[in-house]
């Protein structure tokens, strides 16, 4: 079974994250790490591969490719290549131009499944995966909790507001995964090494012909302004000395919960 | 761009329209707009009352799904709809999985943008967004001929019927759909829960990482149902397969705003904290006194869960 896994570098959420003040784009001028929303998907694909006995998990990004850590992240816990568009033009694309650009980068691939994050850790966006069904004429299934796969069907438990839905999908299909859905793996020291030889496969756009849909100037909305938020003024912080149960009840109390 | 025309997701949920839906219905007829909903599902047109009290004038019905997941063939029969009946300025999308499907279907159909994770919305179509964990607000609009696709957060806007006549029915239809409707559902499973849903409960008890094991959660279910209130969790315990996700507040699960809100061994990731910080008032114990949940809590106790918890619920049995 071949796998596309679609994953995104991103700036590590840990350090303090900022918009450039004139073109309102995410600061990505630190270093860039491997989405660890996508480590699910990665892991998901492996499993799946391993379990099939045959086929291969291509891993599929779309952003700078100065350093490619994050890439070779992937390739390192056994995928076994990589497919990176990367151009300057593409600062500032926005989610629609991401699918067009990711969905021609998969289609050659011939995939079988395509695996998503639900949505990124920096963008938060959530709607890549979905148009990129669209564009590849393929069904989704969305917020997998659980996927397995069997003669040429996907079958999915899909975390709904009230519970989740047992949901099946012929194959070819792309399916967007929530963290949980599986543990993934670290990279061993083996797979550090061999992700060193696997095949990564550089493109710019004009390679896929769409120098019409990137950058901020094709995007079809933009952001106009931004301001901090109100803050909330933090109240009182006390140490608990055996009080700290009293100090609550008194809270709740003063406002009328209790 | 005026918003003089809005259509709105009006999704069903257990024999209603969604709340979330009712909150946009409600929001777009505020902003003065003319205001259409589009449902689906096999008893859509029972909606046609509850779509006009709310302030919609028509409610387009795509009708009995098969059983099909609702973004592929519910986003084509509202592109079908723009074709024949003309754009709308907007067209207002729930924040939920079903919504999040449609609107990345429709956003390729009509070639246009989508902006996500909206938490206001002006009649003259600009959006507002809370990012970086609610830190900074930007506004955005969009650029190109529309319509605009907004989805929307939960409780971003108050729900008021506007005591409007039932909407008049019109049924819509899917176009072609190719191998896009492939997908399924075969099986629903709501998972059991007491007391008041954790969306509109007045108190929400919260536990994170913090309680160490998943036994302990048992604590924040305990104190939720002493104040009457609803239990809820953090992403990370979620993930590890404590609680189910219905219970999970934050920028992935539920947007809440509750009197007040109680948390528990939740360190307060911006992921988290984007859900909650609404909240009327916030309490918060945790044992790590740098743990950020403490800049917004109204009352912090640094100490440990396992000891403050059970001391509270003794407290609480006693009154």
């Amino acid at each position: 079974m071949n796998i596309v896994v679609c994953v995104k570098q991103i700036p590590d959420p840990a350090a303090p994250q900022s918009l450039d003040p004139s073109t309102y784009n995410l600061d990505r001028s630190g270093k860039l790490i491997l989405d660890e929303a996508d480590t699910y998907g990665v892991e998901m694909a492996l499993q799946l591969r391993d379990k099939a006995g045959a086929g291969e998990v291509t891993v599929v990004s779309m952003g700078s490719a100065a350093d490619l850590s994050g890439i070779r992240n992937a390739l390192a816990m056994g995928a076994d290549k990589a497919v990176v568009v990367s151009d300057d033009a593409l600062r500032g694309t926005d989610a629609l131009g991401t699918a067009k650009v990711l969905a021609a980068a998969i289609k050659p691939l011939g995939a079988d499944l395509v695996l998503c994050a639900v949505e990124s850790s920096d963008g938060y966006t959530g709607t890549v995966p979905v148009q990129l069904a669209e564009l590849l004429g393929l069904p989704a299934v969305t917020f997998a909790k659980a996927v397995t796969v069997e003669n040429g069907t996907v079958s999915v438990n899909r975390q709904t507001e009230a519970g989740y839905d047992e949901v099946t999908s012929p194959l070819p299909a792309v399916v967007t995964v929530t963290a949980g859905v599986v543990e993934p793996r670290y990279a061993s020291f083996k797979g550090i090494m061999a992700a060193k030889s696997k095949p990564v496969d550089q493109k710019s756009i004009a390679d896929l012909g769409l120098a019409s849909v990137a950058g901020n100037a094709n995007a079809g909305q933009k952001i106009t302004a931004l301001v901090a938020a109100e803050t909330r003024q933090a109240g009182e912080k006390h140490v608990d000395d055996g009080d700290g149960a009293d100090k609550i009840v008194a809270f709740l109390e003063s406002i009328k919960v209790l | 761009m005026s918003l003089n025309t809005v259509w709105v997701i009006a999704e069903p949920a257990n024999g209603a329209i969604s709340s979330t839906s009712l909150e946009l219905l409600s929001h777009a007829k505020k902003l003065g707009a003319t205001v259409s909903a589009i449902t689906w599902g096999a008893n859509g047109a029972s909606l046609a009352a509850q779509a006009g009290e709310y302030g919609a004038t028509t409610l387009y019905d795509a009708g009995d799904l098969g059983g099909a997941l609702a973004g592929a063939p519910v986003a084509s029969a509202i592109a079908a709809l723009v074709a024949s009946a003309g754009k709308p300025d907007a067209i207002l999308i729930p924040s939920s999985p079903d919504g999040r499907d449609i609107a990345g279907r429709l956003s390729v159909k009509l070639d246009t943008g989508v902006l996500t994770n909206v938490t206001g919305l002006t009649a003259e179509g600009v959006a507002e967004h809370q990012i970086f964990g609610g830190t900074q607000v930007a506004s955005s609009a969009f650029t190109a001929g529309g319509p605009g696709l907004f989805v929307i957060r939960a409780k971003s806007f108050v729900a008021e019927a506007a005591g409007g006549a039932a909407a008049s029915v019109q049924a819509i239809a899917a176009g072609d759909l190719g191998a896009t409707n492939g997908a399924k559902v075969i099986a629903v499973h709501v998972e059991e829960r007491q007391g008041p849903k954790l969306a509109d409960a007045s108190v929400v008890v919260s536990g994170g990482r913090g309680l160490g094991e998943a036994s302990a959660y048992s604590l924040v279910e305990e104190i939720a149902t002493l104040l009457k209130g609803a239990s809820g969790a953090s992403r990370a315990i979620v993930d590890a397969g404590w609680v189910p996700y219905a219970k999970q507040v934050g920028q992935t699960g539920q947007t809440v705003k509750p009197d007040v809100y109680v948390a528990c061994g939740i360190s307060g990731a911006t992921q988290h904290m984007v859900g909650m910080k609404g909240s009327k008032t916030i309490v918060a114990v945790n044992k790590d006194p740098d743990a950020p949940i403490f800049q917004i809590a109204d009352l912090g106790i640094v100490g440990d869960v396992h000891k403050v918890l059970p001391a509270l619920i003794e407290k609480l049995k006693s009154r």
